[in-house]
């Protein structure tokens, strides 16, 4: 599954500037150069490359192609099949995603014409993080591609550095063959097309998606993961811990969306994505059951008091949710860390390394604090912007 | 490990027990069904020579013919003193054709997911299965076609062989039913022949397929129905839920079912407050090993303060559907154990599951706490021991009868 990814590789780290830096700090360079083309005049350069980062992801597509789904599965929950009875989008829904970094999601109806002249392209395109263009593979899809060829044309001049994201879905249910032939199909044509239009090597990645399976949590990881800041940072801190526990693979998610935010330098795999990830359904909906507050204060007076004469939360090993669960099939541990309110580590364990869990806790203890600081740099600086 | 529900085998298994069916159907009454519909059957004399499957069935029969007359003494009482298949109350599962009985037992006892359960096709006949439900219950669990001919097959050439020795009836009404009275009519025929044959036996109502109704007017529908379904009971007072494959109702209704079926409950029970208490905790649950229905709970005052009071079947259905993601994940057949301990530690409570006596799971809410926890789940690993003998793994007759005297 892992050929879904198809799109140059990343940018390696001879730069340590992460790529949505880079392309904010692109984007920024470009509005400038376009208001000045129309004004005449250069605007004040805003202090620091990503002032005004809250990047946005536009999905974009036909209509019918499963955009409304895709946002209503991936960010709202939504049960697969109930997307069924979703009403076909007549405006632009815009989505403000508070996890631990804010990104906006604008879901755009597909008959929308962009190229309307009365169309505020710089409000669209301006600060875009990605642009998603959903395909429906079980559809006639020349008409789609050609209308991202022409929308990629259109935009190209001016917004240069745009992430394209290319959706190839609906493809449960196909064929693992058919599917690869229409993989290649759509690349081929998107290429060729754009390349008549002497534009080489555009930036574009393919994904094979559905939402009836993980492949669009998957998708939306690899879209998501180049807008973070100090994703190297966070790979290397899940490489060692990684190398250090002799984890089989360990994912920073998402909580609420699922999507992972980084993971171990290892080869994703679509199993071991799929039980972490349900395994986090697992520890919030027992969480849920068990986590009523506040227990009766003489109860909590009387866990406090003799033999322990401690505190509850210094009872407690660590303030936020461990977990782990032993499976049966060569003893295999999967442990399950809470990083903060939006992002927990989940890590895969080598089989039978149960017995040195107390050192894996250490471990995880210090990685989570690493993971911490570094998220803390961030959102500071979101915080300076937002008092702006 | 003998736990293994024999419809696992799916089809081939189906076909088995149609003509154990019809084995017994020819030693109950001769000859009397000459041109049935292809159902092979053999003749009694070649009971011996028949295949291992075969011949315990029969075997089975000829007990069941035997004690046909003490049939619905409840073995609970005496468990030592009778013969070990009396054990075997037979459970029938009842309903109309396509109400979904097929559905909800493969997910209750065969690890199904809902979305599977569309790939089951029409019973055909009586599916027969015994589940081992903890060691010394044995379900035996009949899975009778809905379709007209055989409910009138069952009501007439089979009568006494299928409502004979009936400890549980399972019967399903499906609500989007569009000739209710219809059914309520063969309800009637049907509780008639049970009051004939077996008149203590315990019924229960399952009005399925919730899901297909409009939340708001699922609760006067419902009780609408049941309403009618008692005022056709005659003497019985059946239980009633609302269910639907695609929720945790199924599993609150089986695990009622179940809970009135295991035989030395009320020894689990206290088995398990002693341990709570041991173990301070705020609540234990004991599983069943393959269905996770809860068998027996237990709260302390604080843990029956809990406001989820769906909290068992949610936990059923949480958990029953991890185990299907593990399968996946291991390429261990859903059947097989899929993970031996779990553990949860929050700022509020913590919680483990552990892998208890062959055929359980435990489960205990603890208040939060590093020494607690690890103290709780080391004597909870200790306390196997007391309650291994409760659910003694399917040893053979004669140990168990010395082990329970």
């Amino acid at each position: 599954m892992d050929g879904t990814y198809n799109g140059p590789a990343r940018q390696g780290p001879v730069r340590f500037v992460s790529p949505v830096t880079l392309n904010l700090e692109r984007i920024y360079t470009q509005n400038r150069i376009n208001i000045q083309k129309r004004h005449g005049r250069v605007p004040e350069p805003a202090p620091g490359p990503a002032a005004k980062g809250k990047p946005r992801l536009l999905l974009m597509g036909q209509r019918r192609s499963g955009k409304s789904s895709i946002s209503s599965v991936v960010f709202n929950k939504m049960p697969p099949n109930e997307t069924l009875f979703l009403e076909s989008t007549a405006r632009v829904q815009k989505e403000a995603m508070r996890s631990f970094m804010d990104f906006q999601v604008w879901d755009f109806p597909g008959q929308l014409d962009f190229f309307d002249p009365n169309f505020d392209q710089d409000a669209v395109f301006g600060e875009i993080g990605a642009l998603i263009w959903v395909i429906d593979a079980q559809d006639e899809y020349l008409d789609a591609i050609n209308r991202l060829n022409m929308t990629i044309l259109n935009i190209q001049p001016a917004y240069s550095n745009i992430n394209i994201e290319v959706f190839i879905h609906k493809v449960d249910g196909l064929s693992e063959d058919y599917k690869l032939d229409i993989q290649r199909d759509i690349m081929q044509r998107i290429q060729d097309e754009l390349s008549d239009h002497g534009f080489e090597n555009a930036p574009i990645n393919f994904h094979l998606t559905s939402i009836y399976n993980h492949s669009i949590f998957e998708a939306f990881s690899k879209v998501i993961q180049k807008l973070i800041p100090h994703l190297p940072t966070l790979e290397a801190l899940l490489n060692d811990l990684c190398r250090s526990c002799r984890f089989e693979k360990a994912y920073l998610f998402d909580i609420v969306s699922k999507i992972y935010v980084a993971t171990d330098s290892s080869p994703v795999d679509m199993p071991s994505y799929e039980i972490c990830s349900d395994y986090i359904d697992v520890i919030v909906d027992v969480s849920e059951i068990f986590g009523w507050a506040p227990r009766p204060e003489d109860y909590v007076k009387a866990l406090e008091g003799p033999p322990w004469n401690k505190k509850l939360e210094d009872q407690t090993g660590c303030g936020a949710a461990e977990s782990c669960i032993v499976l049966t099939d060569q003893k295999r541990p999967i442990m399950l860390r809470e990083v903060n309110t939006y992002l927990v580590l989940v890590a895969i364990m080598k089989e039978g390394s149960y017995e040195k869990m107390p050192l894996v806790t250490m471990n995880v203890e210090t990685v989570v604090k690493g993971l911490l600081e570094v998220l803390e740099i961030t959102k500071q600086r979101n915080g300076i912007e937002d008092g702006r | 490990m003998g736990q293994e529900v024999s419809e696992e085998q799916g089809p081939s298994a189906r076909a088995d027990t149609s003509t154990a069916g019809g084995s017994k159907l020819t030693s109950l009454i001769a000859q009397a069904r000459a041109s049935a519909n292809a159902i092979p059957r053999y003749d009694p004399a070649y009971h011996s020579s028949s295949s291992a499957s075969d011949s315990d069935d029969s075997s089975d029969l000829d007990r069941t013919m035997d004690n046909l007359n003490l049939q619905d003494e409840n073995s609970a009482s005496s468990p030592a003193a009778e013969p070990r298949k009396q054990k075997k109350k037979k459970v029938l599962l009842m309903g109309k054709s396509g109400s979904g009985k097929s559905s909800m037992r493969s997910i209750i006892f065969s690890n199904y997911v809902a979305r599977d359960t569309r790939r089951l096709g029409a019973t055909i006949d009586v599916d027969l299965s015994h589940v081992k439900f903890l060691g010394n219950l044995t379900l035996n669990l009949w899975d009778c076609g809905g379709q007209d001919a055989f409910m009138e097959n069952y009501l007439s050439q089979q009568r006494q062989h299928v409502f004979s020795n009936v400890g549980v009836l399972i019967y399903v009404f499906d609500i989007e039913s569009r000739d209710f009275d219809r059914d309520l009519l063969t309800y009637r025929s049907i509780i008639t022949a049970l009051s004939q044959f077996s008149p203590t036996s315990s019924i229960y109502i399952l009005v399925h397929k919730m899901d297909l109704i409009v939340p708001q007017q699922r609760e006067e529908l419902y009780t609408n129905h049941v309403q009618l379904i008692r005022s056709k009971s005659e003497s019985f007072d059946p239980v009633a839920f609302a269910t639907s494959i695609w929720d945790q109702s199924l599993y609150k209704a089986w695990a009622e079912i179940i809970h009135d079926l295991v035989p030395n409950l009320a020894e689990i029970e206290q088995h398990l407050s002693s341990l709570g208490i041991l173990l301070q905790a705020e609540e234990v649950l004991l599983f069943e090993r393959s269905s996770f229905l809860v068998v027996s709970s237990w709260a302390s005052e604080v843990g029956a303060m809990n406001p989820t009071t769906d909290r068992f079947e949610r936990l059923s259905n949480i958990i029953k559907n991890f185990k299907q993601s593990t399968s996946r994940f291991t390429g261990t057949p859903k059947s097989a154990e899929q993970f031996s301990l779990f553990e949860l530690k929050m700022v509020v409570f913590s919680v483990f599951i552990v892998k208890f006596t062959t055929n359980t799971y435990l489960l205990v809410v603890l208040p939060p706490g590093e020494e607690r926890f690890n103290c709780a789940l080391e004597n909870a690993r200790l306390a196997v021991k007391e309650f291994e003998s409760l659910d003694s793994p399917a040893r053979r007759g004669v140990e168990r009868g010395a082990g329970e005297a």
